[in-house]
């Protein structure tokens, strides 16, 4: 007994890891590969997004409640970037739309620069409104133009037209720049403020994008967007793939007729044309995901991290030393969110719509939060961990759930009324899971699976 | 309408659209401001759930006025809601002090950053009442208030004042500014005069001193939770009246909770109860259509077209993370100077 | 100091007052069988008035508070001229005042002061050695740790030297000031 204890101390990862591998096999063989395959992918992506808050909390305590208005901003630059422009509205009312984003930003500045240079802060104000709403009545016009051009279909200005994987970047980006924002005005005032702060900007982003249905369609959802892998159709269609499912079963399919064998071949290759494609984007993200694992464990390792680790080990100290503090909160809580933002654009790439009524706060924020508390807050590996524990308990909880009550009702004669009542509604008993896990693991086991040495809470 | 310049109409039209919108809205933010910075003072953390154990409360309220309507035990008039909130109170209570036992409870006894880990603490409560709520409730918005709608409505003044614009008073909006007044006179006078209230606020002022002058702590923790309760279903229950019962908005409420609190001051408790007006009315006044006040006070050639309205509707929760922000660039403290408690 | 108090388990020995064997009790219960503490800093409840403050040293006494009040008004008459205001308002002698009228309050056998100068100015200093003369003045013991040794002596009936924890020297005030050993080593000469 105290042997196998030891043998996990050692090999906690590697056991882990083969433990959820495992899991995902019995998955694929039991129920389908896609599935298995599906549940994979969102597990890599969900990893991406832990890892990034993984760096912000585990690296330096800094608590980002509004992981999914990081991850919005990544979904939206991936519409804004590698969706067509839609000419005739740009043409309706792109020139206003142009000139009241300047004069917005005209005023903004303009506004900062007055207040810095001493003047008169009535006159400041005054003039602020005064360009807020020339921005306001030009905007509001350029809007109502572009959302009358065929709101059916498009109603907004569309994208640049760009290969989609720019559109990673870019919302790394646009999410790393909200962060250094938010970031600038609340780290170095207590740790409440910036959690406050990251959760009030995330739904604020959210009811922007919900609201302006010229900038992303709103609610009304962006479909086909492009892909960087190629399409199920196209591969059912191909020569090369054809004959190479039909080698991969010849055994099979020898025993067959002509008729019978082509249709099962169809089968096969409509089947495996989804699982190549899904094996596809498992490439892509496994080389994401590695690509920063290990650019972060270099960094942690270099003078740069030596830094980062003294301030997270002792702060006071690390500040009697003459280390800013601040700047270097500043610096990890960007990366960290940039990457949150990556994780954003990929998943809204591999969905392949835009839907902004899907970012909920419990599936994007809590949830990543669980797995990083899961994992072993501090540990890279240890997110990755929990983002594939959590996916696959959130994915299955819900037809568990359902399972339970459909078993609860054949022992029951009647109550057929209160049955249907916690079918309908027994999803929301995922919140109340999620909740108890994350308690129940910061109560009882706070390193997470995988502990980081030497860090507390 | 008139086109001359109607200054008395212009200012009922305000009172029914702003003023008495903004009392209202203005005295449920600031009972919830209030139940954040007790938990702050005496816990030392922000308490997350706040919003969704708001929700949790009306939950309560909503259960049991629906079971007394059925039973017939209602008083004509009054709205049956109001008959449940003791009882409400009383369950709200027995589950703050359970979720204190499991989960805060723990944490005040080992050296650790308070403030981080009740944060954390207080988001896994957050989902968990949340979850609790929408599992009974269901997600979508409803109504649960009976009884007389309105205290005088606008055909009422109007008839009554001869004048144009009428001024509706909303029961609920009634009986929010009521019981806001009487809340919190009682709360001020509990925190002042009492013993009780004394040794809380001393053991937010210095915990250690505290316990060596023999204050218990776990009594004033609890006590905490009992005061938390009674601001929280009451807040609850008067925002469900007057505005519809949806656990999404009681969620969101955290946000123009939490800028009322910064904003006053993080721990005071009047600076709650005056960035909550700041906050509310803000949200109202940067809202409101100005089309038809202005269309009272100006002559018929400059008649505005538009709505001039300065921010959508859609937006009222940027307004108070504006604020907010602009609070944190300026004076981190608050108005009212607040503590500013260290991370322990 | 923490030990006598119960903050911190003692590893060895006990903790006795007027004979009675108070180890096992908690804080509160030490304070009420007549132990009090005035802490080195942090020693009073800033954002409540002087009278509060007071009220506060009273807190587990059940029986009528006034007259031990006007005890320590008698005894610091400023805090009675002050009584209204704030403590943190007050200056850092008046703070002090407060802070031992606030231990006064259970009416404590014993009182236990912890560096009760340190960072303070000298004339601060003298008065809060005139303040720890008359509460001793009104009968009651005071167990002060200080390294301001000479002063500390002076106003002492009794000192203890302790060196690494444990006790090298005993005697009245008077006997260690003029104890070769002690002048020469904890004095200055």
């Amino acid at each position: 007994m105290n042997n196998i204890k030891t043998i996990w101390e050692a090999n906690k990862a590697i056991v882990s890891f083969t433990i959820m591998g495992l899991i995902l096999l019995f998955v694929g063989m039991n129920q389908s590969w896609a599935l298995a395959l599906g549940i994979f992918n969102m597990s890599l992506i969900s990893a991406i997004m832990a890892l990034g808050v993984n760096i912000q909390w585990g690296y330096a305590g800094l608590f980002n409640v509004g992981i999914m208005g990081f991850a919005a901003l990544g979904g939206v630059s991936v519409v804004l970037i590698a969706q067509q422009p839609v000419t005739e509205a740009i043409d309706a009312g792109g020139m206003k739309m142009f000139f009241a984003l300047i004069m917005g930003a005209i005023t903004i500045i303009g506004g900062i620069f007055l207040n810095r240079f001493g003047v008169n802060k009535w006159l400041t104000a005054l003039l602020v409104i005064i360009g807020y709403l020339i921005t306001r009545y030009y905007f509001s016009e350029a809007a109502e133009l572009i959302e009358a051009v065929d709101p059916a279909i498009t109603g907004y200005l569309g994208g640049f037209g760009l290969p989609v994987a720019f559109s990673w970047i870019v919302g790394g980006l646009a999410a790393a720049g909200a962060a250094w924002w938010i970031g600038k005005i609340t780290l170095g005032l207590r740790t409440d403020y910036l959690a406050i702060a990251t959760l009030g900007i995330s739904e604020i982003i959210l009811y922007v994008i919900k609201n302006e249905d010229w900038f992303v369609r709103g609610l009304k959802n962006v479909f086909g967007l492009p892909r960087p892998v190629p399409y199920e159709v196209d591969m059912q269609q191909s020569d090369w793939f054809q004959s190479l499912i039909a080698w991969l079963h010849k055994s099979e399919l020898q025993l067959l007729t002509q008729s019978e064998q082509v249709e099962r071949l169809g089968d096969y290759v409509r089947e495996a044309a989804v699982v190549f494609v899904k094996l596809c984007y498992s490439g892509l993200f496994i080389a994401i995901l590695g690509a920063f694992i290990i650019l972060s464990n270099l960094a942690l390792n270099s003078p740069w991290g030596r830094k980062v680790r003294a301030i997270r080990d002792n702060e006071v100290a690390a500040s009697a030393m003459g280390k800013n503090i601040k700047r270097q909160h500043l610096q990890i809580f960007v990366i960290g969110s940039g990457i949150v933002g990556v994780a954003g654009a990929l998943l809204v790439t591999y969905d392949g719509i835009f839907i902004p009524t899907a970012y909920q706060p419990l599936r994007f924020t809590f949830l990543i939060w669980v797995m990083v508390i899961l994992g072993g807050s501090g540990n890279n590996l240890g997110s990755v961990l929990g983002a594939f524990i959590i996916w696959f308990i959130w994915i299955q909880s819900g037809p568990m759930g359902l399972w339970v009550v459909e078993m609860l009702g054949n022992n029951m004669q009647d109550g057929g009324a209160l049955l249907e009542f916690i079918e309908e509604r027994v999803h929301y008993l995922r919140l109340v899971f999620m909740g108890t896990i994350l308690l129940l693991i910061m109560r009882f086991s706070p390193g997470g699976i995988l502990p980081e040495k030497n860090k507390e809470l | 309408m008139s086109d001359s310049i109607d200054i008395i109409n212009a200012l009922a039209l305000l009172t029914n659209f702003v003023i008495l919108p903004g009392l209202s809205y203005g005295s449920q933010l600031a009972l919830g401001a209030l139940a954040v910075t007790l938990v702050y003072s005496i816990l030392r953390f922000s308490n997350f759930a706040q919003g969704d154990s708001m929700a949790f409360g009306t939950m309560l309220v909503i259960f049991l006025s629906g079971y007394m309507i059925n039973q017939g035990w209602t008083i004509s008039g009054v709205p049956t809601a109001l008959l449940a909130i003791p009882i409400a109170i009383i369950g709200m209570s027995i589950y703050l002090l359970l979720m204190d036992r499991l989960v805060y409870k723990h944490y005040r006894g080992i050296k650790i950053k308070q403030s981080i880990v009740g944060i954390t603490a207080s988001i896994g409560v957050m989902f968990i009442t949340g979850g609790i709520v929408r599992f009974f409730l269901g997600a979508s918005a409803q109504r649960f208030g009976d009884g007389e709608r309105f205290i005088f409505s606008v055909r009422e003044f109007k008839a009554f004042t001869g004048l144009q614009q009428g001024i509706a008073l909303k029961t609920s909006q009634f009986l929010t500014i009521t019981l806001a007044i009487l809340l919190v006179a009682f709360l001020f006078y509990f925190l002042q005069k009492t013993k009780t209230g004394k040794a809380m606020r001393a053991y937010s002022d210095n915990k250690e001193l505290a316990l060596l002058s023999g204050i218990d702590p776990d009594r004033v923790v609890r006590i905490t939770w009992l005061l938390v309760a009674l601001l929280t279903t009451i807040a609850g229950t008067l925002y469900g009246l007057d505005k519809g019962f949806a656990p999404q908005q009681y969620h969101l409420l955290l946000l123009p909770i939490f800028a009322s609190v910064i904003v006053g001051g993080i721990g005071s408790p009047l600076g709650a109860i005056a960035g909550a007006f700041l906050v509310a009315f803000s949200e109202i006044l940067l809202t409101y259509a100005y089309k038809k006040f202005l269309i009272y006070l100006l002559p018929l050639s400059m008649h505005p077209s538009s709505l001039v309205q300065l921010i959508g509707t859609e937006y009222k929760y940027a307004i108070s993370f504006v604020i907010l922000v602009i609070v944190l660039l300026i004076r981190p403290t608050g108005i009212f100077k607040g503590k500013v408690i260290v991370d322990e | 100091m923490r030990v006598l108090l119960g903050m911190l388990e003692a590893t060895s020995g006990s903790v006795t007052l007027d004979g009675n064997d108070i180890s096992m009790l908690s804080t509160q219960d030490r304070i009420a069988h007549g132990l009090a503490f005035v802490p080195q800093t942090k020693n009073v409840f800033p954002s409540m008035t002087v009278e509060e403050n007071l009220q506060m040293g009273g807190f587990i006494r059940n029986d009528d508070i006034s007259k031990t009040i006007d005890e320590v008004y008698d005894l610091f008459p400023i805090l009675h001229e002050k009584r209204k205001q704030l403590a943190e308002q007050l200056s850092g002698g008046q703070r002090q005042q407060v802070a031992f009228g606030r231990a006064m309050m259970t009416k404590p056998s014993v009182m236990l002061l912890d560096e009760p100068t340190a960072g303070v100015s000298p004339i601060v200093m003298d008065e809060i050695f005139s303040n720890i003369l008359d509460v001793r003045n009104a009968g009651m013991a005071v167990l002060m740790v200080e390294q301001n040794a000479q002063q500390a002596l002076n106003i002492a009936d009794k000192g203890f030297v302790l060196v690494s924890g444990r006790n090298e020297h005993t005697g009245t005030g008077k006997e260690l000031i003029n104890d070769r050993e002690v002048r020469k080593k904890f004095l200055g000469g």
